[in-house]
C-alpha cells in the first residue's frame, strides 16, 4: 500500500500544482456565478431615463408620465405640428425620441392605432419601444371598450389569474410539488457527471499514454506491480476532481451568497417583497420559487448519490480509458477505441435530455440500472423521487461492473503498456485478458 | 553460489512460445551477458527475473530463494525503452523513482547528491527533464538504476543511444560497481559492445539458450589455430614451414596482416624467424573468433540440422 501512495501523491500534486488546475478551479466558480447572477443584477441596474417628447392629438395617453425607465413630455397639440417635434430631437440632445400620435378625422382607434410614429436620431431603445408600445395598446382597448359601450372596469375585473398546486401523495404527508425544478437539478445533476468522467476519464488515459511515450513506465513497474501504478493513477486523479468539486462548490457558494447579499440585497430584502413594490415581480416570484423548491428535493440525498455516481462511474469508465490508454502509442490512435467506449455516455445524456420531462419513462428505469448508464440516468431521475430498492440495485449493479472493469482494464493495462508500435486490434486486446500476469 | 537460477522457464503469449525451457545460471558478482539477436526473448526474460511478467511455467531463484515481490529492491534495471517524465524536475524525479524502489526520502536524497556531484550534475537538481539532451537524461537514469544500492543491476541494450564518452563513462561506474560485488547482467543483440567485459554469457536464438558457458571457455572451444601476424617487409618468404598455412593478406596502413592457420603451434616460432628476416614483425596474436561468429556458426549448424 505503501508505494500506491507514493504513486497517489505524485498523480495528485503534478496535476493540483499546474497552473492550469488553478486558474480553472478558480475561475470557473467566478464565471459560473456571473453567468448565474449577471441577468438578474442587470435587471436591477437602473437604466438612464429616457426623455420622450410626445405630440398626442386625440390624448390617448392622458397625460401619462411614464415609468422609471421612460419620461414623457407633452407638447400642446395646439401649438406644435410634426415637425416642430423633429426639430426638437434635432436640436436639444435631451430628447430621446419623438412619439407622434395622429387623430386623424374620425378619431377612430383603429386608424390611431396604425398611425403613430417614432421619430428619433438613430434606434429607438427597445426597452422605451416596448414601454409606449404597451401603455398605448391598453388605453387604445380601453377606448374601443368604450366605443362599443363596455365599461373597462368591468373587463378587468373579470380577468382571472390561475395557479395550479401540485401535491405529491405518495409519500404519508402531502408535499407541495413542482416539474420544473426538480428537472433542473436532476438534469444539472446527470450533465456534470457527464463532464466529470469525461474530462477526469481522459486525464486518466491521457496519463497513461504520456507515461507509455515518454518510456518511463517499464522502470516503474520494475519496482511497483502495473495494477497498483493503475490504480494509484486512478486514485490520484479521483483525488484531484473530488478537490476542484470542493472547491468549486465552495468557492460557488461563497460567491453567489456574497453577491445575493450585496448587490440583490435590496431584491431580498422581505419587506419589500411583502409590500410587493419589486422592481421586477418575474424575478422576485423566480427567486421565491426558487427558495420555496430547495424544501422540495432532498439534497442531503442528492449530494450523497452524485458523490457516489461521479466516483464509480469514473471508476467505471477511468479503469476502462487507461486500458484504452495502455493498449495505443499515441492520443490520435486512442480516438478508435474512445468512441467505442464512450457510446453509453453518449447515448445517456442524450435519452436523458429528450424524455427528462417524462421522468416514469420506463426507459430512463431501465437506463438507471444499467452500470454503463446509470450514473448519469439515476442522477437525472433521483430529484423526482426514486424508490429505495431501484437506487440500492442500481448502486449494486455498479459496484459489480466496476470492479469487472477495473479488473479488465488491469489485465489490458499490463500487457499494454509494454507493447509499443503496431495498434493493437479488439480481438488483440481480448487476447491479452487472458495472458498470464 | 547463483544470482539468478532459471530452470525450465516457459512463457508463451497467445500462440507464440517466447520462452522455450529456459535455463539459465547467473553466477553470484560476475558480469553477465545475455546474448542474441532482437526478438529472441531476451527482454521477456528479463522481465521474468524483474517480476514485471510472471512464467508460464518453470522457476527462477534469486540467490538462493525461489524469486517473492520482495526482492525487487534488490534488483536494479534499466529498461530497453527507457525514459523520464518530461514535466517534472531531474531532483524530484529522481526522488520519486527512488522512493518507490523502497527507500527512505531522506536516504535517496543523500546518496542522490552524492551521484549528481560524482557526474557533476548537481545543477540539474530544478532543471525540468524536458530541458536535458538525451545523454544527459541517461545519466539521470543511471543514477535512479544503482542508486539503492542493489544485489543484482540489469541493464537492457545499456550503450544504445549513448554517445562514446558517455558509454565509457556508464561502463567504468559498472564496473566499479562490479567490483564491489554486484552481479551485473547485460542484454543486447550488440554482441561486440560486451565481448570484452563479460565473463560468461548465454546466447539466444528463437527462444531457446543455444549456448551457455563462460566466455574464455566458449572461445577456447571454438578457437581454431588461426592467428595474425602484423609485419612489414618487402618480400614475403618464399616457403613456409611445415604445418602453417597462409590464408589472407590485409594492408592496414603501414603494416601487413597475414592471418594464417597454425595446425602445429610449434612452427610459428620458426615462421616469426623467417619474418623477422625480411622485415620487421609488430604483433603477433591468436585470432579467436567473435562471440558474433560463434553464435552464427551455432545457429546456421543448428538449423542445417534441422534443414
Amino acid at each position: 500500500m505503501g508505494k500506491v501512495n507514493i504513486i497517489i501523491r505524485r498523480e495528485y500534486l503534478t496535476r493540483v500544482r499546474k497552473k492550469s488546475f488553478l486558474v480553472i478551479t478558480i475561475l470557473a466558480p467566478i464565471l459560473f456565478a456571473a453567468v448565474t447572477l449577471a441577468p438578474a443584477a442587470m435587471m436591477l441596474l437602473p437604466d438612464d431615463e429616457r426623455v420622450i417628447v410626445v405630440l398626442d392629438q386625440p390624448d390617448i395617453l392622458e397625460r401619462w408620465s411614464g415609468n422609471e425607465d421612460v419620461y414623457l413630455q407633452y407638447a400642446n397639440p395646439q401649438n406644435y405640428t410634426v415637425d416642430d417635434l423633429k426639430a426638437m430631437i434635432k436640436e436639444d440632445d435631451k430628447f430621446h425620441a419623438a412619439l407622434f400620435i395622429p387623430s386623424g378625422e374620425t378619431w377612430d382607434p383603429d386608424f390611431i392605432a396604425n398611425n403613430i410614429v417614432f421619430f428619433s436620431e438613430g434606434d429607438v431603445s427597445m426597452n422605451v419601444e416596448s414601454v409606449v408600445k404597451d401603455r398605448l395598446q391598453k388605453q387604445l382597448t380601453n377606448e374601443k371598450l368604450r366605443v362599443l359601450g363596455v365599461d373597462p372596469e368591468l373587463i378587468s375585473g373579470s380577468k382571472t389569474t390561475v395557479s395550479i398546486r401540485s401535491i405529491d401523495i405518495s409519500k404519508e404527508e402531502e408535499t407541495e410539488t413542482s416539474a420544473a425544478p426538480k428537472m433542473a437539478v436532476g438534469f444539472i445533476g446527470g450533465m456534470v457527471i457527464y463532464f466529470f468522467i469525461f474530462i477526469y476519464g481522459g486525464m486518466v488515459m491521457r496519463s497513461v499514454i504520456e507515461e507509455k511515450t515518454n518510456r518511463i513506465v517499464e522502470v516503474i513497474v520494475s519496482s511497483i506491480k502495473p495494477f497498483q501504478l493503475l490504480m494509484g493513477k486512478i486514485i490520484g486523479v479521483a483525488l484531484v476532481g473530488l478537490t476542484q468539486l470542493g472547491i468549486w462548490v465552495l468557492l460557488t457558494t461563497i460567491l453567489i451568497s456574497a453577491i445575493s447579499f450585496f448587490v440583490l440585497g435590496e431584491a431580498m430584502d422581505p419587506d419589500k417583497i411583502a409590500a410587493g413594490n419589486m422592481p421586477n415581480d418575474e424575478f422576485s416570484s423566480a427567486l421565491l420559487t426558487g427558495l420555496d423548491f430547495i424544501g422540495m428535493v432532498n439534497f442531503p440525498l442528492i449530494i450523497a448519490c452524485f458523490i457516489f455516481y461521479f466516483l464509480a462511474g469514473y471508476l467505471l469508465y477511468g479503469a476502462l480509458m487507461a486500458a484504452v490508454g495502455s493498449a495505443v502509442d499515441s492520443e490520435t490512435d486512442a480516438q478508435q477505441f474512445v468512441l467505442p467506449v464512450s457510446i453509453p455516455l453518449i447515448l445517456a445524456i442524450i435519452v436523458m435530455m429528450n424524455i427528462m420531462t417524462n421522468p416514469d419513462h420506463a426507459i430512463l428505469t431501465w437506463m438507471s440500472m444499467i452500470p454503463l448508464t446509470s450514473p448519469i440516468i439515476m442522477m437525472a431521475r433521483l430529484p423526482f423521487g426514486v424508490p429505495v430498492w431501484e437506487l440500492l440495485l442500481s448502486m449494486g449493479l455498479l459496484i459489480v461492473f466496476v470492479v469487472i472493469s477495473v479488473w479488465v482494464a488491469g489485465k489490458i493495462y499490463r500487457t499494454g503498456i509494454l507493447m509499443y508500435g503496431k495498434k493493437p486490434t479488439f480481438k488483440e486486446l481480448f487476447k491479452w485478458l487472458f495472458f498470464r500476469g | 553460489m547463483l544470482a539468478i537460477d532459471c530452470q525450465g522457464v516457459n512463457k508463451q503469449y497467445g500462440d507464440k512460445l517466447v520462452l522455450d525451457n529456459i535455463n539459465l545460471a547467473v553466477p553470484k558478482g560476475k558480469i553477465f551477458g545475455l546474448l542474441g539477436p532482437n526478438g529472441a526473448g531476451k527482454t521477456t526474460l528479463i522481465r521474468i527475473i524483474n517480476q514485471i511478467t510472471a512464467p508460464d511455467s518453470g522457476t527462477v531463484t534469486f540467490f538462493g530463494d525461489p524469486l517473492k515481490r520482495e526482492h525487487i529492491s534488490r534488483v536494479g534495471y534499466l529498461p530497453e525503452e527507457r525514459g523520464l517524465y518530461r514535466k517534472m524536475k531531474v531532483g524530484e524525479q529522481a526522488l520519486y523513482l527512488a522512493q518507490l524502489k523502497g527507500m527512505k526520502a531522506s536516504e535517496a536524497k543523500k546518496r542522490l547528491k552524492y551521484w549528481f556531484e560524482r557526474f557533476e550534475i548537481l545543477n540539474w537538481w530544478d532543471k525540468e527533464v524536458q530541458a536535458l539532451s538525451k545523454g544527459m537524461a541517461q545519466k539521470v537514469q543511471f543514477i535512479v538504476t544503482v542508486l539503492h544500492n542493489p544485489d543484482l543491476l540489469i541493464f537492457d541494450e545499456p550503450f544504445s543511444g549513448f554517445d562514446p564518452v558517455n558509454a565509457n563513462l556508464i561502463r567504468d561506474e559498472i564496473l566499479e560497481i562490479n567490483k564491489r560485488g554486484t552481479t551485473i547482467m547485460f542484454s543486447t543483440h550488440r554482441m561486440e559492445s560486451v565481448e570484452e567485459i563479460c565473463e560468461n554469457i548465454a546466447l539466444i536464438h528463437e527462444s531457446k539458450v543455444v549456448v551457455q558457458s563462460s566466455l574464455r571457455e566458449l572461445k577456447n572451444t571454438y578457437r581454431n589455430d588461426s592467428w595474425e601476424v602484423e609485419w612489414q617487409g618487402l618480400q614475403l618468404p618464399t616457403s613456409w614451414p611445415q604445418g602453417i598455412s597462409l590464408e589472407r593478406e590485409s594492408n592496414t596502413g603501414d603494416a601487413r596482416v597475414l592471418t594464417f592457420k597454425a595446425v602445429d603451434h610449434g612452427a610459428i616460432p620458426e615462421l616469426i624467424s623467417s619474418l623477422m628476416a625480411t622485415g620487421s614483425v609488430y604483433a603477433l596474436r591468436e585470432k579467436l573468433p567473435t562471440l558474433q561468429e560463434i553464435f552464427i556458426e551455432r545457429v546456421t549448424t543448428k538449423s542445417s540440422y534441422h534443414g
